[in-house]
């Protein structure tokens, strides 16, 4: 293969920088000790992660979320296996209707989603509504979990499946001690996928939050718009260091680049 | 699966998929048919939403030209996003593609994560940057520019939003790349091509499908993205998923802000739809030359 020219090097090494600014800059400003926004030169401070700790609002949106999160990113898999399994492995008519339905939140812009289930919502009294709130997220986030359900279902060698059935075990059976342990993993990269999209969902859950329901990133967003000061660099380090993590834990259980690259096709 | 013949089992792809198939109706397809219908109602200042059938949010939207102005620079700022993307991300998937193995993944990983960080995070790291006293200002004064006044313009918004769209475009170039033999590259080489005709002649040729897609999907995000605009924008900045916010939640004009998100949603699936035809034909015209 041929060496990376310095051209091309130079040019490589300025898209890293620019793709890693913004969140290099977020993690060092929140170590400051001062009143406003800087980088800290010599001496640093743990205090304004001490002030997100306390700060309830903050504290009480990351519950929120977490729980959303937890709850849609179950629903979404629980959801996505069966409808997974209906279109990687049988011919129907509508089959082709089902998939395009099922994966219309990632063309429908989530600004509509929001506005749309807005209207939804107040109509049925459900503004403020946690219940609700995890449902519109299992919406945006199932397409995920889907493509990584029926990725699993197609990589996946059926003559063992076959030779359970050949020997008389039930249907049931074979799902339960072959086919799902078999999809684990592309079932879990999907579970983690769902929830971190649903974490950071912020453009649909602006419209369809309420003050007891905010979740983090609504928080932040509302709290950007209004002043800024370095604690909004203590928590967006926080997410950060665990989006990090998460990404470790993905990429030893699945494959990142697998994961990432995948979410396109 | 083949033993699809007795009646039972053409009924099993259907409830396989009802529970999902049921959420998508009611939380889908109903609202947006709701939203549809809120468009077409009058909105009264006093008296809030009115029934009956009028088309007063759509000309409103049409006549007037500060909605047509909101429009116009929402559509340059997420085709300038679009370009610029396409200009970093369709060589940067090219390098990429031809780096050694351990590298390779690595910086595969680091162009692809920021995707995983909420958006809001990367909205606030870019204010800080391009702030009157952030890092690229200081970084001009050193280089003798002085200070360019960047948040709350459109120049912050489009860069934050290619830090955003970056990886759309580099995934579709890179999974179209790996199909690309380096053995044709090196035939055409060998040949006595110059490297100028073998990007015109064969990467480019190779990559244009992921190139379009990839110009589709950060077009659709970047014309609908609010958190960005409405971060790096500011108040005066405002853009259409801005004005719509502010309809629905400051306003209160929820059927001007229905029609809004409509004509948005309209014109995305335009976008989309043309683009793939355009696609296709491009297909098709190289399948019959071929």
């Amino acid at each position: 293969m041929r060496r990376t020219g310095p051209v091309a090097l130079v040019f490589h090494t300025l898209v890293t920088v620019f793709m890693l600014a913004p969140l290099v800059i977020v993690c060092l400003v929140a170590f400051t000790p001062e009143n406003t926004l800087s980088i800290p030169w010599g001496t640093y401070s743990l205090r304004w992660f001490k002030g997100v700790f306390e700060h309830s609002d903050l504290m009480q949106s990351f519950w929120n979320s977490l729980a959303v999160a937890t709850a849609a990113a179950t629903l979404a898999v629980a959801l996505a296996i069966p409808a997974g399994i209906a279109i990687a492995r049988h011919e129907f008519r509508g089959r082709q209707a089902l998939n395009g339905l099922l994966l219309s939140p990632l063309i429908v812009p989530h600004l509509v989603l929001g506005v749309a289930m807005l209207r939804l919502f107040a109509l049925f009294g459900a503004r403020g509504s946690s219940l609700w709130l995890t449902l519109a997220h299992v919406v945006v986030i199932t397409p995920y979990a889907l493509r990584l359900v029926v990725a699993a279902l197609a990589g996946l060698d059926r003559s063992a499946e076959q030779a359970a059935l050949s020997l008389g075990a039930s249907h049931a059976t074979v799902f339960r001690r072959i086919t799902l342990p078999l999809m684990l993993p592309g079932i879990t990269g999907g579970w983690m996928l769902a929830f971190i999209n649903s974490f950071d969902e912020v453009t649909m859950s602006i419209f369809i939050t309420s003050p007891q329901t905010v979740t983090l990133p609504v928080r932040m967003y509302m709290i950007a718009t209004e002043s800024i000061d370095p604690m909004m660099a203590a928590v967006s380090a926080l997410l950060v260091a665990l989006t990090a993590v998460a990404m470790f834990v993905l990429d030893r259980l699945y494959g990142l680049d697998k994961i990432l690259v995948g979410q396109q096709h | 699966m083949s033993n699809t013949t007795n009646a039972s089992s053409r009924w099993t792809p259907f409830a396989l998929s009802a529970p999902a198939l049921g959420l998508f109706a009611l939380m889908v397809l109903l609202p947006l048919a709701l939203t549809a219908l809120l468009s077409f109602q009058q909105y009264d200042q006093d008296r809030g939403v009115q029934s009956g059938f009028t088309l007063a949010p759509y000309a409103l939207v049409l006549g007037d030209s500060y909605y047509y102005e909101i429009f116009l620079r929402t559509g340059w700022v997420a085709a300038l996003t679009t370009l610029v993307c396409v200009l970093v991300g369709a060589p940067e998937a090219y390098i990429l593609s031809r780096m050694q193995r351990p590298w390779r993944s690595i910086f595969l990983l680091v162009i692809l994560a920021p995707l995983l960080v909420s958006v809001v995070v990367r909205a606030f790291g870019w204010s800080l940057l391009l702030g009157p006293n952030g890092v690229v200002n200081q970084l001009f004064e050193l280089l003798g520019v002085g200070r360019v006044r960047m948040l709350y313009t459109p120049t912050a918004v489009v860069v934050a939003l290619v830090h955003v769209m970056l990886p759309f475009m580099v995934i579709p170039v890179w999974t179209s790349l790996q199909k690309l033999d380096p053995m044709v590259e090196n035939a055409a080489l060998s040949l006595n091509a110059s490297r100028w005709t073998v990007m015109r002649r064969i990467v480019l040729p190779q990559v244009t499908p992921g190139l379009l897609s990839g110009s589709l999907i950060v077009f659709g995000l970047s014309a609908s993205a609010l958190a960005i605009p409405g971060l790096l924008g500011g108040r005066r900045l405002k853009m259409v998923a801005t004005l719509i916010y502010d309809e629905y939640l400051h306003e209160l004009n929820w059927p001007l802000g229905a029609a809004i998100a409509l004509a948005l949603l309209v014109i995305n699936l335009v976008v989309m739809l043309s683009y793939n035809a355009v696609l296709e034909g491009a297909y098709a015209k190289r399948m019959g030359r071929s």
